[in-house]
């Protein structure tokens, strides 16, 4: 379990949970759950456009997560945000379908797009991805300050003078970062369970912002670990394994916070 | 006439059916849309054709209908976003995210063991991206009498629906269970979503649920003629994006057709964008004689970070 191709999967698996733990604190404090779903998720489009014209699928990854991110963030500046997220969504997911149907082999890759190979992983894409996670992991801490405010008090935020719309744009490219170097290791699917669960079990647990954060990477690599081997006994898909404990992980968080009676 | 109909069209036996299934899916989903979209819960209503997937995936692996298991995966769906707290506006996107994560768990094992246990190929592709065109007719009645019904339960709880939406404490001081409501709203939702995600696909299921809505709350002020506004962009997109993809296997012989769902989905998102143009909102707001009418609509709007703790 720990020789050959399988270390790739180890090493791969536990930078993604770290900086899904990272960033996906702030996507939990923010409410920022449905642009954190639909980048990732509209991003893979990107990637089948990026193999019908014939270049690398990152670049169509990065363009499209990118440009979703810059999307969603400066039209909900005057609709309803939820509202202009579903919509670029399912508008990059109907590019997806038109280039889909325009090449001719896509059954696996639609599956390894959305669920991921993370045991199939060459030791070759170990570099890019651990550059950008720390880039991620860089922009939170750099943005830390704001980011926290801009979440919690925007009000106060923006009379200290924050600009909460840069903040909110930053913040939404640090995603966007984040699920380029991710969607084609792990899956578009996978990667939002774990910006969502650990860090919302994390918050169940503790009020300051610093030991959230650890707690949510601290959870996110347990989950992803225990995923990874157990799938390595059983051969079920890792995304089943990540996907079921984060919603547990959660649910233990919300009891262990009523049984302390908060 | 040629130019606009390729020729065929009027007498494709599958061209009629997704006329017909698609106009059906389209005017539910507008109607339950407006309400979807003032209740700031287009998330939830995109997050349970997820969850409906799954069940549909699950269905194919236990042999059961696919469409019992596209609505029994929504309204379960619902149920357990109810569970964790999606009627509060504070936790609401965080259950839905919950529940979406937990059932795209499942639908990868069910896909899993869909594709390794049966020698079927193309499972993925059939459940994720169903056409429209590969509908079976004898399925027509049952998705024409369970749309009658979502929009009969719509009609039922109207009023407390619509002031609930508008505002929890109203809704309390008058005595109405907004708990309770929401509940049944989002079953109806489920349904009308499962519906929508198993006849013409999942993508098309968010389009025509938030897109009609989202454009006509922006075009007019009161609820009821942004639902009828709603509907009728819904009906008029869904026939004019089959009649383009259509048409679309004639332009270039040499290639296959493009997808119904992308001409819809661009036809809804062009639609959209058109609506918020300050020369449009202008002009509305005017007719409405009101200074700030096109602010009016956008009441209930508010900047992604509000809504969490």
């Amino acid at each position: 379990m720990f020789t050959g191709f399988m270390v790739n999967a180890w090493e791969i698996a536990t930078i993604v949970a770290i900086v899904a733990g990272v960033v996906g604190f702030f996507v939990v404090m923010r409410g920022a759950a449905f642009p954190a779903h639909a980048i990732p998720n509209g991003a893979f489009a990107g990637a089948a456009g990026a193999n019908l014209i014939g270049i690398n699928p990152l670049v169509g990854l990065g363009v499209f997560s990118v440009g979703a991110a810059l999307g969603i963030g400066s039209l909900s500046r005057r609709g309803r945000p939820d509202a202009v997220t579903a919509l670029a969504l399912v508008m990059m997911l109907a590019l997806g379908a038109a280039f889909l149907s325009q090449s001719t082999q896509y059954e696996p890759e639609i599956f390894s797009l959305l669920f991921g190979e993370v045991l199939g992983v060459s030791s070759g894409e170990i570099l890019p991805v651990a550059i950008l996670g720390l880039v991620c992991v860089a922009g939170v801490l750099v943005l830390y300050r704001p980011l926290l405010l801009t979440s919690m008090v925007p009000d106060i935020a923006e009379a200290r003078g924050v600009k909460t719309f840069r903040i909110e744009m930053a913040f939404l490219v640090i995603v966007a970062c984040a699920t380029t170097m991710t969607v084609p290791v792990v899956g578009a699917l996978l990667i939002f369970t774990l910006m969502i669960g650990p860090p919302a079990a994390a918050r169940c647990l503790t009020d300051r912002p610093g030991l959230a954060v650890a707690g949510s990477v601290i959870i996110s690599l347990v989950i992803v670990w225990a995923s990874i081997a157990v799938s390595y006994e059983t051969n079920w898909p890792v995304g089943f394994f990540v996907g079921t404990l984060s919603a547990a992980g959660y649910g233990l968080g919300r009891g262990v916070a009523a049984w302390r009676g908060r | 006439m040629h130019l606009l109909f390729e020729p065929g069209f009027f007498t494709s036996g599958p061209v009629h059916t997704a006329v017909l299934i698609g106009s059906v899916t389209a005017l539910v989903s507008a109607i339950v849309g407006v309400f979807t979209v003032i209740r700031s819960q287009s998330f939830a209503g995109h997050a349970l054709t997820d969850v409906a997937t799954t069940g549909g995936s699950g269905a194919f692996y236990f042999g059961i209908t696919p469409l019992v298991g596209f609505i029994g995966g929504g309204v379960v769906g619902a149920g357990a976003m109810d569970l964790v707290g999606v009627q509060r506006v504070r936790s609401r996107d965080l259950a839905t995210g919950i529940v979406l994560g937990a059932a795209t768990g499942l639908a990868a094992l069910f896909l899993y063991l869909d594709t390794t246990t049966s020698a079927t190929t193309g499972a993925t592709q059939q459940i994720l991206f169903g056409s429209i065109f590969t509908l079976d007719p004898s399925t027509v009645p049952l998705v024409a009498a369970l749309s009658a019904l979502t929009l009969f339960v719509i009609a039922l709880v109207y009023r407390p629906l619509l002031l609930s939406s508008v505002s929890t404490e109203l809704a309390g001081a008058r005595g109405i269970n907004a708990r309770a409501v929401g509940l049944i709203f989002m079953v109806a939702m489920a349904v009308a979503v499962g519906l929508s995600s198993i006849a013409i696909g999942s993508i098309l299921s968010t389009a025509l649920l938030i897109g009609p809505a989202a454009t006509s709350l922006r075009l007019t002020s009161s609820l009821r003629s942004s639902m009828v506004l709603a509907s009728v962009l819904a009906v008029a997109t869904t026939c004019v994006g089959i009649l383009l993809a259509y048409d679309s296997s004639y332009w270039d012989p040499s290639s296959q057709g493009l997808p119904v769902s992308f001409f819809i989905v661009a036809i809804t998102f062009l639609g959209y964008l058109f609506s918020g143009l300050p020369v449009v909102r202008r002009r509305v707001g005017r007719r409405r004689g009101d200074l700030e009418g096109a602010r009016a609509v956008d009441v209930g709007s508010r900047p992604m970070s509000e809504g969490t703790a």
